[in-house]
């Protein structure tokens, strides 16, 4: 590991400056459970490591009714996992944290961090897009606004131009019989990281028996996180029928573009997003109240 | 854990006492090599080849050297240039040659991970980055990474001098084959032609890590006048001695070796790796102490697993249910040069069962990966695999339940295997009527999509040569010195071996792990042999104790020493006694202290036999399988400490679990090993696993004073064959690929 220097800023302005004066050499830490192990093993190099965690900012959560959920883009896991309106509103979102690492990671892991490292098999991501959720991200010229599906551009790479970084990420409050769930596929029943995973919403009709509109994401099935739109918008104004969720769950596979690594092969990975997808809609519609029709 | 009621005719013996190194165990005040700090001490890094085969045009060291902080490179210029020689090494041979060229490829690299050079710096820190400054020009060549592949013409070749060992003869031509052999009894042709049904099928097995906790690391002192001295974790300090010395053409006499604790080897702590490089370094840096560490991608890129394997077995069965006739080829990855487990395997294949009409072949075949090591029965859970699924399926043929087959068919003493032994008093019999009757197999199994399956297995054991030494403290306690490294509560299970035969609380005796300067020779703790063999010489200590303090007795009681007797912690006359401790106090009295050693090799170890049963649940949607109730049968002669030999058979099954559904080393085109890292070679976590039932069958092995046999291998034979067969009961679908990974058991069902 090369040596670099560290700093601990108090406010966004400071690592505004930071980044800048580096030219893209400085890396933003929050928990580190990604950085400083690629740090360690050479993936990734770094002259100056900047740590977010003092940012007031970067390490919260606000939760109101009408402009929904901010979580600071530092905040750990198991804070967000312990935010009673987290649980309360944002099923998917609290069922995918669970997955990443034990307690000992999720104490120190930031969602934020999560999102940044862009990992095609980031177990966060499709259950954030799946909430439609949007990443706040500063710079020297001001501050923008990023749906999370466009975030990701490839593996280990996101949308972030030089100089700039994620303080937050938002997503709006649910609507009334909203359901969501995320899963994910491993060999074994810890320690792994995702094979495929499936992150389903859906929104659904007073009588909670057709979709008002569904969403659907996957995960470790492309060079990034996808938002299977079709899929999702399919299911619109349709019945709670097993029939419209399997093809729904074909849809979303066909967008599907696996490849084969130590972790999976294609052909498997193809079959499990359609098994996954499925398990997901499950999981979003009884969460919404809904029955699937007889 | 269950026992069969039986009373206990011991004292000590079949009791849990607090183990002796419990306390710095669970406070980690326990000693492992990575704890070691010496004055002056300089650390140790080495640097890999990224090639999976590869000729060495040019290693340049000088940037290296000017590096501030750097006191040694090393590379194999710097090791004796050995001519090819076999050496005898405890369990096993080895040729010294490939064994030096293992530690630091010399013309070639033959695997991803395969040792180039090494530094010592003065912090790990500058020296790794010392081995970002060493230039390494490389020739690559094509890698051979299957056996069947190997063995063609035209293979690209590993190694230029090897030549096939064909039933003990050399062959002439270059080849990957550096042995064929062959076992075979009674006409296959007719057995086949007695049977009702045949089964033949063909299994591909991976290569698999034995996963142990520690990594590998040696820490050396090289003396200004030769002598040497050496740290290290192993499983036999004795045999890294050997290894030494011989790679770097020193006298044994002139070297050291202190085990540390260990955490885990199954095998995979036998060879040497780091203890040469570090003894190199430390002559080279000007005697300055030198430790080496590795990490876990290192471990698992370039240290011992397991062989990977192809195995094809035919085996008839008449109307009966008798085995008429049973065919098996193995064929075992040795890894980068000759040695795999082959023959262990054709030993494992058919043991369980009287055949009368068998053959059984076996080759052990180069290819472009790590060198295999020893692994728990090594050899035996591929081959169990193959021979246990084709057992299920003839039984399934015939109608009949598997246990029942297997009790038709079952070896007894007397029968004779396929390469003409004969087998002694076994509990295998035993074993299978206990798993009949047990909860598990009667009750019920319960819920969709699961299944319930049974393998068994058969391990040889082994004896060895052992030494122990003791001495009786004037409180009565007596210190125990013994040369085998304790992997899973050995100094225990010897301490209690001593405390039985001299009739004493096992707490009374303070057993410790000595030194190769310390002990007699002691082989490593390998071959379930410790318990056993090192068992034997604390006992022979006992008696040569009992013997000497009975003629104290004498001199005390003014009688001749054939009127003492011993009995229970008790010597007596005919008028006077006094117990073991009342004797100890009155050494002074009657001549000082009192010692007493033994060096033993015993022949009578005896084989261990076991059945498993297993139910799994498999969700034919994902292909996950997963593990809901398993119970491990197993004839374990004597259980000297049985909550030890409860977790000898746990762990045994866990590793064949994670053998059976996850664990494969996973190479690219190119041979570059892809899940070096316990992320992703998938052993499984507590979650994984249920509660693993044990049955403890007490058959005594008439070849030790107490009965015992050896446990420690034995239970990771049956787990893959038996977890195959219950997806089979499961799903209908015979899996013959290990892993049985969910993309495996999909395929299957399509």
């Amino acid at each position: 590991m090369q040596s670099f220097d560290y700093e601990a800023p108090q406010g966004i302005s400071e690592v505004i400056q930071l980044l800048a004066g580096k030219n893209g050499g400085a890396r933003i830490l929050a928990g580190g459970t990604d950085l400083l192990v690629q740090l360690r093993e050479g993936r990734r190099n770094a002259r100056l490591v900047i740590d977010v965690k003092n940012i007031p900012e970067l390490t919260q959560i606000t939760f109101d009714p009408k402009n929904g959920l901010r979580i600071g883009a530092a905040t750990s896991c198991s804070q967000i996992c312990s935010d009673p309106n987290v649980s309360e509103h944002f099923p998917g979102l609290v069922d995918a944290i669970h997955l990443i690492g034990g307690v000992q990671i999720q104490n120190r892991a930031s969602v934020g961090g999560n999102l940044c490292n862009a990992s095609p098999a980031a177990d966060a991501i499709p259950a954030l897009i799946v909430h439609e959720a949007v990443c706040h991200i500063t710079g020297l010229n001001g501050t923008r606004t990023l749906p999370v599906e466009e975030f990701c551009v490839a593996p280990g790479k996101n949308a972030l131009e030089s100089g700039e970084f994620l303080t937050s990420i938002s997503i709006p409050t649910t609507k009334e019989r909203f359901g969501a769930g995320y899963l994910r596929f491993i060999p074994r029943n810890e320690m792994d990281i995702a094979v495929v995973g499936a992150g389903a919403s859906v929104v659904l009709d007073s009588d909670r028996k057709r979709f008002v509109s569904a969403r659907i994401a996957l995960g470790a099935v492309a060079p990034t996180p996808l938002l299977a739109s079709d899929a999702g918008a399919f299911l619109a104004g349709k019945a709670v029928t097993r029939e419209n969720v399997k093809e729904a769950a074909r849809m979303a596979q066909a967008v599907a573009k696996p490849i084969t690594d130590l972790r999976g092969t294609a052909e498997h990975r193809k079959h499990l997003c359609a098994v996954l997808v499925e398990r997901a809609l499950d999981k979003a519609i009884e969460r919404a109240g809904g029955h699937y029709a007889e | 854990m269950a026992t069969l009621e039986k009373p206990n005719q011991y004292k000590v013996i079949g009791t849990s006492p607090l183990r002796h190194d419990g306390v710095d165990k669970v406070t980690g005040r326990a000693a492992f090599g990575a704890d070691i700090r010496l004055p002056g001490m300089l650390y140790g890094a080495v640097l890999r080849s990224p090639h999976a085969h590869a000729k060495i045009l040019s290693i340049d060291t000088s940037e290296v050297e000017k590096l501030h902080g750097v006191h040694a490179v090393v590379t194999a210029k710097d090791l004796p240039d050995l001519e090819s020689r076999v050496v005898e090494l405890g369990e096993g041979v080895i040729n010294r040659k490939y064994q030096s060229n293992n530690v630091l490829a010399r013309d070639k690299v033959l695997y991803f991970g395969h040792a180039v050079a090494a530094v010592a710096a003065t912090s790990l820190h500058v020296a790794k980055e010392a081995l970002d400054l060493i230039r390494v020009e490389y020739e690559v060549l094509s890698p051979v990474l299957d056996v069947r592949k190997a063995m063609e013409t035209g293979s690209p070749i590993l190694l230029e001098d090897l030549r096939t060992d064909e039933f003990g003869k050399k062959g002439e031509t270059r080849t990957n084959i550096a042995g064929h052999y062959k076992d075979a009894c009674g006409d296959v042709e007719k057995g086949f032609r007695e049977a009702k049904f045949i089964v033949e099928r063909e299994f591909v097995t991976k290569m698999v890590h034995q996963g142990y906790i520690e990594p590998q690391n040696a820490t050396a002192q090289y003396n200004p006048d030769g002598q040497i001295t050496i740290w290290c974790s192993t499983q036999g300090s004795f045999g890294v001695r050997e290894q030494v010395a011989e790679i770097l053409e020193v006298p044994v006499s002139d070297i050291r070796v202190i085990p540390m604790e260990i955490g885990g080897g199954f095998g995979g702590k036998i060879g040497v790796y780091l203890e040469p490089l570090a003894v190199l370094l430390s002559r080279k840096s000007g005697y300055r102490p030198v430790k080496l560490t590795m990490d876990r991608s290192e471990v698992l890129a370039a240290t011992g697993p397991t062989s990977g394997s192809y195995i094809k077995i035919k085996m008839g069965a008449d109307a009966n249910g008798r085995i008429t006739a049973a065919e098996a080829l193995l064929v075992y990855e040795a890894g980068a040069y000759p040695g795999s487990p082959v023959g262990a395997g054709m030993g494992v294949i058919l043991a369980p069962y009287r055949i009368e009409n068998g053959v059984v072949e076996g080759y052990d075949v180069v290819v472009n990966k790590p060198r295999t090591a020893a692994y728990r029965a090594p050899g035996g859970t591929n081959a169990a695999f193959a021979a246990e699924t084709v057992i299920d399926e003839l039984a399934e043929r015939l109608g009949l339940d598997p246990i029942e087959f297997r009790l038709l068919n079952a070896s007894k003493e007397g029968d004779r295997r396929v390469n003409g032994s004969a087998h002694k008093r076994i509990g295998f019999v035993e074993t299978l009527q206990a798993a009949k009757e047990s909860a598990h197999y009667q009750a019920p199994l319960t819920g969709p999509r699961t299944g319930r399956g049974v393998a068994s297995g058969y391990w040889g054991n082994y004896g060895g040569k052992s030494s122990a030494s003791a001495s009786v403290n004037e409180d009565g306690t007596v210190s125990l010195l013994e040369g085998s490294v304790d992997i899973g509560g050995t100094r225990t299970s010897l301490a209690m071996q001593l405390a039985e035969t001299l009739g004493i609380p096992a707490e009374d005796v303070r057993p410790v792990v000595a030194d190769t300067d310390s002990i007699g020779y002691t082989e490593g703790t390998y071959g379930s042999r410790t318990t056993f063999a090192t068992g034997w010489a604390v006992y022979e200590t006992a008696k040569g104790l009992i013997e000497k303090l009975k003629e104290r007795a004498a001199i005390l009681w003014e009688v001749e020493k054939d009127k003492v007797n011993f009995e229970n912690g008790v010597f007596f006359s005919s008028e006077e006694k006094l117990t073991f401790k009342e004797l100890a106090e009155k050494l002074d009295e009657t001549g000082g202290p009192v010692v007493a050693s033994a060096a033993v090799q015993p022949k009578g170890y005896g084989p261990g036999f076991a059945t498993h049963i297993v139910d799994v649940e498999v969700d034919p949607e994902t292909g996950k399988v997963d593990i809901l109730r398993y119970t491990a049968v197993q004839d374990v002669g004597k259980a000297i400490y049985p909550a030890y030999v409860e977790s000898q058979i746990q762990g045994g099954v866990a590793q064949g679990i994670g053998w059976g559904l996850n664990e494969e080393y996973l190479y690219d085109e190119q041979g570059r090993l892809l899940n070096a890292s316990w992320l992703d070679y998938r052993m499984p976590v507590a979650l994984d696993l249920p509660m693993i039932d044990t049955i403890l069958i007490e058959v005594a092995n008439p070849g030790h004073p107490y009965g015992a046999r050896g446990v420690g291998e034995v239970p990771i034979v049956p787990p893959p064959a038996a977890i195959a067969n219950a997806i089979h009961n499961a799903i209908g679908v015979r899996l013959t690929e290990l892993p049985m990974s969910p993309a495996r058991v999909v395929d299957g069902l399509k």
